[in-house]
């Protein structure tokens, strides 16, 4: 059907160009860097795999590794049902459905930055709502003391930043069924978990395989939100890989460490979307 | 489930309060002078004050940054749709050498986490000599908006028919004349939308802005992050800061929200 010509190339090469400006450059730069001990400009020693070996020992990564696979898996856990949930309760049309969309996608604009300073506004003991509410219960809550209570904040902040994503993206799976499906299945006596289980969750297939990507890919990199709510604190209970690799690059300026831990970091979240990826490839391959 | 007969489920309802309600707080505090916030909790601001929003408005470290982030957002937005139109319209076109690889090639650069690019980037611009400015912000969030961009265009050029491309060749239009009067108007609703996510993304990254300026071209997310540090507790600007981020997305997803379902729909974000 495509018409093929290379002459095509042309029209890609602007983005090729960016790209490698952007992107590639720096990752080659990175790369270099993690094979050399960098003293300054002049002097510099090959270590090959030095690095990496040195980063996969280090019980801080390995701790900061940790916590991050944990909260990745348990947003993740949450926002997947939830999003779906919710995305099953927006009427497909009318005048509410317009309405309701912007307040779903009001989370996803706003800095993200500014989303740590409202949940920190919101869940402070002495000036939050609802670190006073919960206070008020007579639970003792303060997340910036207790690691169990910074992790409850952050997910429940996760959840709230990140829902809407997975809501969209699946209420828009369920406007491309068409009618006839839920006619049939009507005429059928389907209950409303048979609808749902084998009408609407096989359309949703392709939009969940995105929105399951998308949101495993952004919470490994999470970084911003735990900065400004709890700096990574108490303790190092909430460093995520992000930010332990920010304080090694920009903070001490560890050179070869920062970059065996960048390309290691890259090549973990490219493995966990191709294993998640691949496995969702073959399932539906048995299944057709 | 209530879905199809046009009434929201009360539980829809229940999360939208979820979702409301802190941002109702951060409005709250936005409008009250420093000692109500610290001096205990009401639900009603009691002495509602525009000072804070007088403070931003009147001090040029605030709306400079303010105008600092807005330029390289839209600078970011101009450049990703300009090159990646042409290559969306290649790719959903025509076959070539290495399509499908250059594809996914681009869009793995979603997936690197920024926390990766801060030492490069930091010594790239430097050595061009971008540092601390918009341009270099905004060319160092193409790292993501330039794939989106593709990604979300090559869906919204997919579904225009390819008759349309060989009707406007049958009347004897030049390539040129078609894709800019005929092609762009009949996509314009995707361009919103990559427009829309492009700045999104743009506007609230915070790690990549922070490492490429310094005074000179420093973004309103920066300045609220070192506002804190600097000043102790102003809660009352930094909630009103925070209000005024989030216009400019307001106003974004306004204008959008008619093909904003559309772009989803296209399973492309």
């Amino acid at each position: 059907m495509q018409r093929t010509s290379n002459k095509a190339w042309l029209a890609v090469a602007p983005v090729v160009l960016v790209v490698a400006f952007t992107a590639v450059a720096p990752l080659m730069t990175v790369v270099n860097y993690s094979v050399q001990d960098i003293f300054d400009v002049q002097t510099r020693l090959f270590v090959g795999l030095d690095w990496y070996r040195e980063t996969l020992r280090d019980p801080r990564f390995l701790e900061a590794l940790a916590r991050q696979l944990g909260f990745s898996a348990l947003v993740l856990a949450l926002e997947i049902p939830l999003g779906i949930w919710i995305a099953r309760c927006i009427p497909l049309q009318g005048r509410m459905t317009v309405a309701f969309l912007i307040i779903l996608a009001v989370p996803l604009l706003i800095p993200w930055n500014v989303v740590g300073v409202i949940w920190q506004i919101f869940a402070r003991p002495d000036i939050g709502l609802l670190g006073a509410a919960v206070k008020a219960l007579g639970v003792s809550y303060n997340y910036t003391s207790s690691a169990v209570d910074a992790w409850i904040t952050l997910a429940l902040m996760d959840v709230w930043h990140w829902t809407s994503l997975v809501a969209l993206l699946c209420f828009a799976g369920l406007a491309a069924i068409p009618p006839a499906y839920y006619q049939a299945a009507e005429l059928d006596g389907a209950s409303r978990w048979q609808v749902f289980r084998h009408v609407q969750l096989p359309h949703l297939k392709s939009v969940l395989t995105i929105a399951v990507l998308l949101r495993l890919m952004d919470s490994l990199m999470i970084y911003t939100e735990p900065f400004v709510l709890t700096g990574g604190g108490p303790g190092a209970s909430t460093t995520f890989l992000s930010q332990y690799l920010t304080s090694m690059a920009v903070g001490q300026f560890d050179l070869g460490p920062a970059a065996a831990f960048s390309v290691l970091y890259f090549l973990l979240i490219l493995l966990l979307c191709w294993l998640f990826y691949t496995s969702v490839m073959k399932r539906g391959d048995e299944a057709a | 489930m209530s879905a199809r007969n046009g009434k929201a489920h009360w539980s829809l309802y229940l999360y939208c309060l979820f979702l409301l309600v802190p941002l109702y707080w951060l409005i709250s505090m936005a409008v009250k002078p420093n000692r109500d916030i610290l001096g205990g909790l009401e639900l009603v601001p009691s002495n509602p004050t525009l000072a804070n929003f007088v403070e931003i408005a009147t001090n040029p470290a605030w709306y400079g940054a303010f105008i600092n982030s807005l330029t390289y957002v839209c600078l970011n937005a101009a450049l990703s749709i300009t090159v990646a139109l042409p290559a969306a319209y290649a790719f959903s076109r025509y076959r070539f050498l290495g399509d499908k690889q250059l594809f996914f090639w681009l869009l793995t650069n979603r997936m690197a986490p920024p926390a990766v690019f801060l030492l490069p980037f930091f010594q790239l611009y430097s050595a061009v000599g971008l540092f601390d400015t918009p341009l270099a912000v905004a060319l160092a969030h193409c790292l993501f908006t330039v794939p989106l961009a593709v990604w979300i265009l090559e869906g919204f050029v997919s579904a225009v028919p390819k008759e349309l491309d060989e009707m406007a060749a049958i009347d004897g239009h030049s390539f040129p004349f078609f894709f800019f009067r005929i092609f762009i108007p009949v996509i314009r609703g995707g361009i919103g939308v990559t427009l829309f996510f492009c700045f999104m993304f743009s506007w609230v990254e915070l790690l990549i802005a922070r490492t490429l300026t310094a005074s000179e071209a420093k973004p309103i997310v920066v300045a609220m992050t070192r506002t804190v540090s600097a000043s102790g507790l102003d809660w009352g600007v930094l909630a009103a800061a925070g209000v005024l981020t989030i216009l400019p997305g307001l106003t974004v997803v306004w204008f959008v929200r008619r093909h904003l379902v559309k772009g989803f729909a296209m399973g492309r974000v």
